[in-house]
């Protein structure tokens, strides 16, 4: 397995690499312009201008190899450089975004801590509740818990975000007021008070997002469940006299992780992609909300970084996802 | 059911394809039928409902705008006096053949690429890294780039509408296929290894029969519950898209649009929230229903019991 | 008796006297919301509406709009004119004077240099400045003493305030800045979120596309403003989150922009907690005609001047479908109080405003119908008229909105009242405006029949404005497709009025000259104007002070804003 996670570690150098082309070209390629935003009193000689200021006017492929540089000796040389304070990263160009004019590396670290927050924790509590529900609607499959919590999940994952964030908005923050309506991102938590407002901001967004990653996951949890759970080693563990709560949650939930374990480690990365509608609709201003508003801008060193970062999160949790296999069914193997 | 059943009449009965015992088993679920039921009764009042409530979606009627449900109007009307009832029905048609389409498409890939990966070892790494790879890529973008090389192409060919259909289906297939791909494989890789596979692979099983007999079969669960998602979700996207300017065009009616453009007069007509949201949940549970009567209807170590 | 009287009249004029000198930074912290979250606090790198506005805040121009579009001084004693010797007679140069004894934020004194160093700024090479044209033909600009500043044209300008007077070109301190011209403008991260300014607030903390922390200057030239000492900028969501947090929750105290459905505001409003204010510019929502042929067979010459459109050449068609419009409602639909139906493309300021074409203002579809039969277009089977074989068949396009989704609709129906048949097709705004000359669906390259948008000028003159429809401003293949004609206009009578216009200085005279071109084009029908649409915003019922202003940014006067208690 060592060799294994070696190998595939050491193969992810070029995949992502080829990743990080093929993103860029398509950015490159596809339609929009940086400038689209301004008002349309700004003449198109100015635009032109202002382009060539952002350096569109250079080759593609010295336009990539320029960010990969930036990206991968300037970026990391200079986070060393704050860390312990030395100086290997100075006079280095970062990689600039095109909205702002500043690194792009300072406004994602400004937007984690609300995005780990927000998203994160709804990701957390959502696979916390989905866990349990999947496999109690599976043990009792038909009950009246089961059908109730089809019910619910369902339609949780039906109706968007776009639709209940706003619901929610209307009934908590206009007609009963418990809950703020705009998150505050400078919000430090210091104290008693200052936590249970952070508490009470978090609560709309969190309850939203993580209603709609409950509902799948227990989906996929009882699905699999049920497939277990008329095995033949459920019985033969049954007969040789084990106990109700070591088959269901020892023999069967192990056997029943798999499915599981690839939606939630295809889910983590999600959370650094930040939720894009929920952001928007309680004004968390994440990391979602940062790549829409760069996709919006065509800020491609944005969208190109932010990407990629989410890039290197797939390709590291796909492979924890593969290692846990081998963990959870020994007779997987890879080699 | 059959052990209830007379052995002596067993034998004069002609003999039954596997089919017919799916079908016994599927229609003693209760949820699948009621499942059913609903959602022919949602396919049909879309289908035919516009011939006998003949309004046009998109005749406007100014005077008559911002309706509550009357006798005239049952579902109301819309900030323009466009009847609901028949924005919903026409929408309906839309949204169920792309959430259809959409899905099987996803499905069909996903299930592909999973089941060839799990399956054949050396192709596990570039498929895999192929998922990767489509996971990696951000989807507007991605959008805006099929919808200019390929729009003006399809509409040319198959005419605006087709063409747009075609377009969205495929945008939305294509980009929602890698879910259901490493769910399958990461099955198939387990099940690889089970005894009845090894068993059958023993005995020179070639691994085209491998595959729909023993594999295929088993990995049907999570297939299911990723077909179920994946009509919310492609109802959902393909309003997102039209919202982009990348779908069908702005005067025709689609579930996900109705409920998008609802959203803002949530406060004063919820109604009109609540028709398209009442859809979309009801189409999808009752293909979920019938997801689950299905697969038990499938699993021959339920059907029978 | 008396001395009750006197009392009461000096505890009255104690309340007057408060409420006229206020102590700086005693009415505490205001919130203000943009759904569009401003990315950096300079115009010159940005030039967003966002951006400048929330800049606003912080740096000043010589002299700004106020809301009746008045030019009045800010860091300049008096504005200059040729009357009152500012402007040389040849109008080749101006000559302003500066307040004596402004301050920077930091302390230091404000001087020309800093003038001059903003021009320098915006006008280096490389930096992308996003308002050199503001600085247009400006050659020279010289500090003959501390607190004046000549700015020396190279040609005649009849309208000499286009540096340093706006929101658009604000001065900027040359300490701050020195090192940050050109290609390094980029490079200057924090002068570009936190630019040392003259306005009446301080950025303490600016993140980017998020919020903006301000306090009060210390060093603003009023002792007794700002009135409130903490500013929260706030910046994201969409438009109706913004009127709900102002109009409903009141968390907020001012909204910007709320493009919202009437009745949508209407309702918001009524939860008592704030008001809508609204005031009318330059704005127009307008249709664009294609006077060229956009059909795809024509490969590299579609949507060019050698091939005129088929349909839409015929003037009789282009004015049915005018006719066939009911502005009002349209207005009553979309925008309410906020717009008003115009049949101008100029509809502001008072005096370029024309009043040859209001007869628009009227539908009439029984006349565009008649049009339509006497230049020879008769209903064919299905409804659609025909001539010559060719079909009354338009593609109509818009950027995503819901106003304008709405609109498209509406306009359809009205059209097909008259024979014409509409495909509708709404395009991503990003892409729609975008000006890539890679893809088919900007508005510039306008593949399509007519496209509905809304522009405006800067400031009140309306110079560089109406020369958007010369002919060389076409966008076509030798441009990159980049230009403001879309309706690829094309008259000789038109480019001249444009050259006369350049070079007349009486504004009298010009104002004739611009009427003249815009009812050229209204009687042209090239551009069918809808709705004069005006700047929704709202405010809570407790902040006082706010003066909507459409000609400058809406924030312009934010150091009078104050707290009703």
């Amino acid at each position: 397995m060592f060799t294994f996670t070696l190998r595939r570690l050491l193969l992810a150098i070029p995949t992502l690499l080829f990743i990080s082309l093929i993103i860029f070209l398509l950015l490159d390629f596809a339609p929009g312009d940086p400038t689209a935003q301004l008002p349309l009193t700004i003449p198109p000689e100015v635009k032109a201008k202002i382009r060539e200021s952002l350096g569109l006017g250079e080759p593609i492929h010295i336009r990539y190899l320029l960010w990969l540089k930036q990206f991968a000796v300037a970026e990391p040389l200079h986070a060393f450089d704050a860390t312990f304070g030395t100086h290997f990263g100075e006079g280095m160009q970062r990689v600039i975004s095109w909205q702002t004019r500043s690194p792009v590396g300072d406004i994602i670290a400004q937007r984690m801590p609300q995005t780990l927050w927000v998203v994160g924790l709804s990701y957390v509590l959502g696979t916390l509740i989905a866990l349990p529900i999947g496999v109690l609607s599976a043990y009792r499959q038909y009950s009246w818990f089961d059908q109730l919590g089809t019910f619910v999940s369902m339609v949780g994952y039906s109706v968007p975000t776009f639709f209940t964030g706003v619901l929610l908005i209307v009934i908590f923050a206009v007609n009963l007021g418990w809950f703020p309506s705009i998150y505050d991102t400078t919000h430090v938590v210091s104290d008693w008070d200052s936590f249970v407002f952070q508490v009470r901001q978090m609560v709309m967004p969190v309850a939203v997002l993580a209603l709609y990653n409950a509902a799948q996951i227990s989906r996929f949890m009882r699905a699999s469940m049920l497939d277990n759970l008329g095995q033949d080693y459920v019985r033969t563990a049954r007969a040789k006299g084990m106990s109700e709560k070591v088959v269901v949650l020892v023999h069967v939930l192990r056997n029943s992780m798999i499915p599981v374990v690839t939606v939630i480690a295809l889910g983590v990365p999600t959370i650094f992609g930040g939720a894009i509608i929920t952001e928007q609709v309680f004004k968390v201003n994440g990391l979602g909300q940062l790549l829409i508003t760069a996709i919006y801008a065509n800020d491609i060193p944005m969208v190109q970084t932010l990407t990629f970062i989410f890039a290197i999160l797939i390709v590291l949790f796909n492979l924890i996802a593969d290692v846990l296999y081998g963990i959870l069914d020994p007779r997987i193997r890879y080699d | 059911m059959t052990d209830t059943a007379p052995l002596k009449e067993e034998a004069y009965r002609p003999p039954r394809s596997q089919w017919w015992d799916v079908w016994d088993q599927f229609s003693t679920h209760r949820g699948a039928l009621i499942g059913t039921i609903v959602f022919l009764t949602i396919v049909f009042a879309v289908l035919i409902g516009p011939y006998l409530w003949t309004i046009e979606p998109t005749f406007i009627d100014i005077r008559a705008r911002n309706q509550s449900p009357s006798f005239a109007h049952p579902l109301g009307t819309d900030q323009l006096g466009r009847d609901m009832l028949a924005r919903m029905m026409a929408g309906g048609k839309v949204s169920i053949a792309v959430g259809f389409t959409a899905m099987l498409l996803s499905l069909l890939l996903g299930t592909l690429i999973g089941v060839l990966a799990g399956y054949f070892r050396r192709l596990d790494g570039p498929l895999m890294r192929l998922t990767d790879l489509f996971l990696a890529l951000p989807l507007l973008p991605l959008l805006l780039v099929m919808v200019m090389l390929f729009r003006e192409t399809l509409s040319a060919r198959f005419g605006p509408e087709t063409g747009v259909f075609i377009l969205i289906v495929v945008a939305i297939g294509i980009t929602s296929w890698m879910q259901t791909a490493r769910i399958v494989r990461g099955d198939v890789l387990a099940l690889k290894e089970r005894e009845f596979v090894l068993a059958a692979r023993s005995i020179g099983t070639p691994s085209r029969r491998m595959i729909t007999r023993h594999v295929l079969p088993n990995v049907l669960s999570p297939v299911m519950v990723s077909a179920t998602l994946g009509i919310a979700n492609a109802i959902i996207t393909e309003s997102a898209l039209s919202f982009l300017g990348l779908g069908f065009p702005p005067d025709f009616p689609t579930w996900g649009r109705l409920l998008f453009d609802a959203v803002d007069y949530l406060q004063q007509y919820p109604e009109r929230v609540l028709w398209p949201g009442l859809a979309i949940s009801f189409t999808v549970l009752s293909v979920n229903y019938m997801g689950d009567g299905l697969r038990d209807a499938l699993d021959p170590r339920i059907r029978g019991r | 008796m008396n001395f009750k009287t006197a009392l009461l009249g000096a505890a009255a004029g104690s309340v007057m006297a408060t409420a006229g000198l206020a102590e700086r930074g005693s009415d505490g912290q205001v919130n203000i919301i943009y759904w569009q979250a401003p990315s950096i606090m300079t115009p010159y790198l940005s030039g967003g509406t966002k951006d400048l506005e929330a800049a606003s805040l912080v740096l000043e121009p010589l002299a700004r709009y106020n809301e009746k579009g008045n030019m009045v001084p800010y860091l300049a004693e008096s504005v200059p004119t040729v009357e009152n010797g500012g402007v040389s007679a040849d109008l080749m140069s101006i000559t302003w004077k500066l307040k004596p004894g402004l301050k920077w934020s930091d302390g230091t004194p404000l001087t020309s240099e800093d003038v001059k160093f903003t021009w320098e700024y915006c006008t280096a090479e490389g930096g992308g400045c996003a308002q050199s044209e503001k600085f247009n033909d400006v050659v020279a600009v010289e500090t003959p003493d501390e607190l004046t500043v000549v700015v020396r044209f190279g040609v005649a300008k009849p309208f000499p305030y286009g540096p340093f007077v706006g929101a658009q070109a604000p001065i900027i301190q040359k300490a701050q800045f020195a090192e940050c011209l050109g290609p390094k403008a980029p490079e200057c991260t924090d002068a570009n979120f936190a630019p040392i300014g003259t306005g009446p607030f301080v950025v303490t903390e600016f993140r980017p596309n998020d919020v903006i922390q301000l306090k009060a200057n210390e060093n603003y030239r009023d002792p007794a403003k700002p009135a409130f000492a903490n500013v929260v900028f706030k910046g994201g969501g969409d438009a109706a989150a913004a009127g709900r947090a102002v109009l409903e929750t009141g968390e907020f105290d001012y909204a910007w922009n709320l493009q919202l459905a009437p009745e949508v505001l209407a309702n918001m409003q009524a939860a008592g907690k704030g008001q809508v204010v609204s005031a009318f510019g330059t704005l127009v929502e307008r249709i664009m005609v294609n006077l060229t042929d956009p059909s795809a067979e024509l490969g590299d010459e579609r949507g060019t001047a050698k091939h005129p459109h088929p349909i839409l050449s015929d003037k009789a068609v282009r004015q049915a479908l005018s006719m066939a419009i009911d502005r009002a409602l349209l207005v009553e639909i979309g925008y309410g109080d906020a717009g008003r139906p115009t049949c101008n493309v100029l509809p502001a300021p008072e005096i370029y405003k024309s009043t040859a074409n209001d007869a628009c203002l009227v539908q009439d579809i029984e006349g565009a119908k008649k049009l339509l039969d006497e230049a020879g277009w008769t209903p064919g089977p299905d409804g659609v008229r025909v001539k010559d074989g060719k079909r009354l068949s338009l593609l109509f396009q818009s950027s995503t909105n819901a106003v304008r989704q709405d609109f498209q609709a509406l306009i359809k129906q009205w059209w097909s009242e008259i024979g014409v048949e509409t495909e509708l097709k709404n395009i991503d705004a990003s892409v729609f405006f975008g000006g890539d000359p890679g893809s088919p669906d900007t508005f510039q390259k306008f593949f399509a029949d007519v496209e509905m948008y809304a522009n405006n000028f800067d400031g009140t003159d309306p110079e560089a404005y109406m020369a958007n429809w010369e002919c060389k401003q076409a966008p076509r293949p030798e441009t990159q497709w980049q230009g403001n004609n879309m309706p690829r206009y094309c008259s000789e009578a038109y480019d001249a009025l444009v050259a006369e216009m350049a070079k007349t200085g009486d504004i009298g005279k010009r104002a004739e000259l611009a009427k003249a071109m815009n009812d050229m084009l209204m009687q042209d029908y090239v551009i069918i104007p809808l709705v004069d649409r005006g700047r929704v915003s709202a405010h809570s019922n407790t902040l006082g002070g706010v003066v909507l202003n459409t000609w400058d940014s809406e924030l312009w006067n934010a150091a009078d804003w104050y707290r009703i208690k």
